[in-house]
């Protein structure tokens, strides 16, 4: 990755987790409501494929922890904050929270809040890139528990088959909600998994963006250039609980010191500083100036934004040709 | 008009919308196999054969729909609906709403269902009610041939996901069908099979024959039976029936689907909260049993509501409205 690239992704991750960690406290201000699951620790993840991959261009599906790829794919952060927070102006205009964030405009097809469910969705999205004959991909993202779903076994076997232009991201966090993947998994390496149906798998650390970067790079390469899909496994870490309700019992707090001494910010600041390319008073400028910017317009937006409208309950649950989406393209004849 | 099977019918309905929309793609369990001529016409690219896993099948169009196509699946037979549950309710009806109207799921999910091929609870169940108790996605079941063509078409072009389901005992009965170059039956749009002013009989797919059958007999006793078929159970014409029931004040609802939070049972909701004024006797409902179908012919047939029992149940309504009417005849 080029300095001047690594300097704006370092950015983009602070913005990142301290979005999550002000979500953190306006839940616990009960300003959010619902489940909430935050992705401090993994950021290296979704932030060094999407640098592979083009973001806007190509469809990024995923669960329930999607703040994050959201943003990463060009969602308004002041959008994403008022979806939390139930608002008209919110990403899905509060019909959804935390775990239903989509944006169309920018191929961001969702937040998915039932373990595995993207995955025949995003064999779909590949499936209608490869009939319309874009150079476009599609990004699952999941995480490890969601391998333990059958839709898991049905979609490689379906997207090797159709040489589906999708790539799986499996952000393999060691953790589904509060059982570790030693005690839910038969096989603790997914990619491993994968080999069975003929689908080119690797894993690398997802804690160094970089190591990410180049794996996502030779992972994206391959599925844009029609060879179909690949399975590209990052082993990673949350911080946090599997949702708000979460105390962290089922793991030491020594695992988790040892993790946050791989924390991905850590590791890019730090090599940006020994390359002189920024000093420790820039890392903590930039952090400042980024909560000031979560502060003052993306909390103020939300808190500031209209309720739904209570007539409006039932809008939205049927389409009609009236309100015609833009990017739903197609002749007919 | 032309004579056609129902099969012929949906053949002919799927052929005239993959050629005049492109977006329009035919995958499921043996389409290809089974649907030759469009594999000619259309290529494998857009009529595909499929694994044998419903789950993928309706996901992939849930996700093909969200893209910009209009994905037609064929998921063979109704139960099997059971393991695509996700990508149908919680997907394709949920996610617009999710989304807050961002993106739209046109697909249809085929299946047939339905006594009369002794194929066991696991082929046959009809598990329609199901779906149109779930939010957002609309349900259809036609009774005659010109109208699975036509809403076939219709489901086609419909901006939703339906649900199109195939009494499979009606598959290889003959009908006519016009022949207008786009022949289209709108959903939501209840037809009335037959006229009367004594009694209202409502059903949907092969009992709707039931209801003509019994409306035939009733006749002979001079007691004139509407008989209503509903065709898309989900956006329900409640107008049409709720029309009737001011005329008639009396309410036969017929299904082969068990009566619990069933069809019927939202029909005797609307008569009592809508036309309750109008009223002269009680709702009856006439459903199949709350038991897995089964395989022998005889259990089969005998979890059926027939004819019989329909004209049983209007004249247990008219009783009095007869004797009296008998009364003044003879005066």
């Amino acid at each position: 990755m080029k300095i001047e690239d690594k300097k704006r992704v370092l950015r983009e991750m602070v913005l990142h987790r301290r979005f999550e960690e002000r979500c953190y406290q306006a839940y616990i201000e009960r300003k959010i409501g619902g489940f909430l699951h935050l992705y401090p620790g993994q950021e290296a993840c979704c932030n060094g494929v999407m640098e592979a991959a083009r973001p806007g261009h190509d469809y990024v599906i995923t669960g329930y922890r999607d703040h994050v790829h959201a943003i990463k794919c060009g969602a308004d952060p002041k959008a994403v904050m008022a979806e939390l927070y139930g608002k008209e102006t919110g990403s899905s205009k509060g019909r959804g929270g935390s775990m239903h964030i989509f944006d169309g405009d920018k191929r961001f097809m969702g937040g998915y809040a039932l373990v595995g469910g993207p995955f025949p969705l995003a064999a779909g999205i590949a499936k209608a890139i490869q009939l319309k004959g874009g150079d476009e991909i599609a990004i699952c993202f999941l995480g490890d528990a969601a391998n333990n779903q059958g839709v898991f076994h049905e979609t490689l076997n379906m997207a090797a088959l159709w040489k589906l232009p999708v790539l799986f991201v499996c952000e393999n966090n060691l953790y589904g909600i509060g059982t570790s993947i030693e005690r839910s998994t038969a096989v603790v390496h997914q990619h491993k998994r994968v080999a069975a149906y003929n689908i080119p798998a690797d894993e690398c650390d997802g804690q160094d963006i970089e190591i990410v970067y180049e794996a996502a790079r030779k992972a994206v390469d391959h599925v844009r250039s029609g060879n179909g899909p690949y399975f590209l496994e990052l082993m990673t870490y949350r911080y946090r609980g599997h949702s708000m309700s979460d105390s962290r019992g089922y793991r030491s707090r020594e695992e988790e010191e040892l993790w946050k001494q791989r924390d991905p910010i850590f590791i890019l600041r730090d090599r940006l500083i020994k390359d002189g390319a920024m000093t420790m008073a820039d890392f903590e400028a930039l952090e400042k100036e980024t909560d000031a910017y979560i502060e003052n317009e993306v909390i103020k937006f939300a808190e500031e934004s209209p309720e739904p409208r209570v007539e409006d309950l039932e809008k939205y649950v049927f389409a009609d040709r009236a309100t015609q989406l833009p990017w739903l393209t197609g002749k007919a004849a | 008009m032309s004579r056609m099977t129902t099969e012929q019918a949906i053949h002919q309905a799927l052929a005239e919308e993959m050629q005049r929309d492109e977006r329009v793609l035919l995958v499921g369990e043996g389409v290809a196999t089974k649907r030759g001529d469009l594999v000619r016409n259309f290529g494998t690219a857009r009529v595909r054969n499929t694994p044998l896993a419903e789950a993928i099948i309706a996901g992939t169009a849930v996700g093909a729909a969200a893209s910009g196509l209009r994905p037609v699946i064929d998921l063979l037979f109704a139960p099997f609906l059971t393991y695509a549950m996700d990508a149908l309710v919680n997907s394709a009806g949920k996610l617009r709403y999710l989304s807050g109207g961002q993106f739209e799921f046109p697909l249809v999910a085929m299946s047939m269902t339905g006594s009369g091929w002794c194929v066991g609870a696991q082929h046959n169940h009809n598990l329609e009610a199901m779906f149109a108790h779930a939010p957002g996605l609309k349900v259809v079941m036609p009774s005659t041939v010109a109208d699975f063509k036509g809403l076939l078409k219709a489901a086609i072009r419909d901006d939703n996901p339906v649900l199109f389901f195939t009494d499979l005992a009606l598959l290889h009965q003959e009908g006519e069908v016009p022949d207008v170059a786009d022949h289209l039956v709108p959903l939501g749009q209840a037809a009335v099979r037959r006229v009367g002013a004594d009694v209202t009989l409502v059903s949907y797919a092969k009992t709707v024959g039931v209801c003509l059958q019994a409306a035939e007999q009733l006749q002979a006793q001079g007691i004139a039976a509407e008989v209503i078929d509903l065709r898309t159970l989900k956006p329900l014409d409640e107008a049409t029936v709720l029309r009737s029931l001011r005329k008639t004040g009396r309410l036969v609802a017929v299904t082969e689907a068990s009566g619990l939070c069933g069809m019927a049972a939202e029909l005797a909701a609307l008569a009592v909260t809508r036309a309750f004024d109008a009223l002269r006797a009680p709702v009856v409902r006439l459903t199949g049993p709350d038991a897995p179908g089964a395989s022998s012919w005889v259990l089969e047939q005998a979890a059926l509501p027939t004819a019989e029992a329909v004209v049983e149940a209007v004249q247990g309504m008219l009783g009095d409205a007869v004797v009296v009417r008998e009364a003044l005849a003879t005066t």
